[in-house]
Parts: structure tokens; sequence; C-alpha cells
């Protein structure tokens, strides 16, 4: 590799997070919702590997490993609540769930 | 322009425009295959960076079961397509994503020390076998990552495993039956 950088990889991690970001905060159907979160969990994925390779060290590749573990129960859960809710509310979108509200 | 330069390249605009895709589909299944093509290249980049375990896991864990777990619960719902609703609070999520996403820029730029190269860069990986079991060193071989997950982080391998029984039995509980809560209006 001689001239992608340690950086450039930061910067696509950055890119990959606010893209994640984004979604999660304009999207109003909860299953895409789940999916930028993913896309914000890879994003720290890539930062962590990519410093894991340029200091040698191989803590951070293991973290990845934890993450994707997390990753992988959050979404199951995620999506059993979601099929509950909408047993219950018939619609996948944020705004219908306004229980708290009145 | 080396090859690797090409390859990252390609597969960086490949993992972001999926994943601006994804956010702007209408409807959730063309989302969900948006977001596999962004985490089969974010795989990539992954071998680029030689943590090759970590490319597999990714292919087999994200691109594999989890997506696959979201087409099949689009499928069950029978989530027809939204038209590309965006939030009610333009005004305050806006905000709120605008700031956040300066602060990170503003981190980035300060602590990423960009623009001075001297000394970064990348020095070759280990490929041989194990080494002493003080410091784990990043290797492309996969006898150094199991041992790291069983000596240093013994205990939370354990968690993550118990997180994943409890998981189960709490997916398994909210799916059995709708849950009889008495529901005001």
């Amino acid at each position: 590799m001689e001239s992608v950088t340690p950086q450039h990889f930061l910067v696509l991690a950055f890119l990959l997070f606010a893209v994640g970001f984004l979604g999660v905060v304009i999207r109003r159907n909860l299953l895409l919702v789940l999916m930028s979160l993913e896309l914000m969990l890879n994003g720290v994925n890539i930062a962590l590997v990519s410093f894991s390779r340029t200091s040698l060290n191989l803590d951070g590749s293991l973290f990845v490993f934890f993450i994707m573990t997390v990753a992988a129960t959050e979404v199951a859960v995620g999506l059993a609540l979601l099929v509950a809710l909408y047993k219950r509310r018939q619609s996948v979108f944020s705004e219908d769930i306004s229980l708290l509200k009145n | 322009m080396s090859t690797v330069d090409i390859l990252f390249y390609f597969f960086a605009t490949l993992s972001v425009g999926g994943g601006l895709l994804m956010v702007g589909s209408r409807h959730p299944v063309p989302a969900a295959l948006f977001m596999i093509i962004s985490l089969v290249s974010v795989a990539a980049l992954f071998v680029l960076l030689e943590a090759f375990f970590l490319a597999i896991l990714q292919v087999l864990v994200y691109a594999g079961a989890v997506m696959v777990l979201f087409l099949f619960i689009i499928m069950l719902l029978d989530v027809g397509p939204d038209g590309g609703k965006v939030s009610r609070f333009k005004l305050i999520s806006g905000l709120a994503g605008c700031l956040s996403v300066g602060i990170l820029v503003v981190l980035l730029l300060q602590f990423s020390g960009f623009g001075n190269t001297e000394g970064v860069g990348w020095q070759p990986v280990q490929t041989g076998e194990m080494v002493n079991g003080e410091s784990l060193v990043f290797s492309t071989s996969l006898k150094n990552f199991g041992f790291g997950l069983f000596t240093k982080y013994m205990l939370p391998l354990q968690i993550a495993g118990f997180l994943l029984l409890a998981a189960m039995v709490g997916v398994i509980v909210l799916s059995k039956k709708s849950l009889s809560v008495e529901e005001p209006n």
C-alpha cells in the first residue's frame, strides 16, 4: 500500500457513520432505522480495524468481533420488538408510536 | 495509482453509495439489497486491511445472517413502499445532525493529523504463527486471533455467549404471544 494511508480509512469510516446517522435521524420506517444503525456500527468497525492494523495490535480486531456479536443480538431483539409492535399497531412507522404523547 | 488504491476507492465508493441509496430508497426490499452491497464492500475493505478473518465474519454474519433476517421480517410484515417518508421534526433533527456531524469533522481534522503523513504508514503484517501472549500482535494468522479471544478476552467472550443466550430467550418470549397489556385509546 503506497498512497492509501490510514487517514483514508478514517475518512471512509466517518462517511459511513455519517450516512448511517442521517438514516437514523431522517427516516421514519423503523426497519430502515435499524439498517442505518448497522451502517453506523460498520463505520466504527472500519475505524477500529484500521487503527488495529496501523498499530499492529490485535485488540482492535478483537473488539470488532465483539461489536459484531452485539450488533447481531441487537438486530434480533430489535426485529422481534418490531414484529410485536406491528401486531398491535399494524404499522412500522415511528410516528405511530405515540402512546406517551397524550 | 496502484491496484490497492483503485480497489480502495472502488469499494469505498460502493460502500458509501450503497449506504446512501439504502437511506434514500422508498421500499424496504431494495434498501436491504443496497445494504448487502454496502456490507460486502466493507468486507472487501477488511481484506485490504489484511484482516481476513473479520472479512469472512462480515460476510457470514452481516451480509448473510443479519440481512436475511431483515428480509424475512420484511416478508413477514409485508411492508409496502413508504414513499421515502422522512421525519416530521425536520428542523430539530437537521440541526442536531449538522451539529453532531460538524463536531465529528472537527474531531477528525484535529486528531487524525490530516495532511501530516510523517511516520504514518503501513508496516508489514506478521504472517507467522504465535507470538508471546503478552502483546497480541496483529497478524494474518487465525491462531493469534483465537489466542487473544481465549486469554485476554476470556470474560468478554463468555459474556458475549451469555448475551446471545439472553437475546435468544428474549426474542422467543417477545414473539410467542401478543402481550396482553391494557392499552388506552
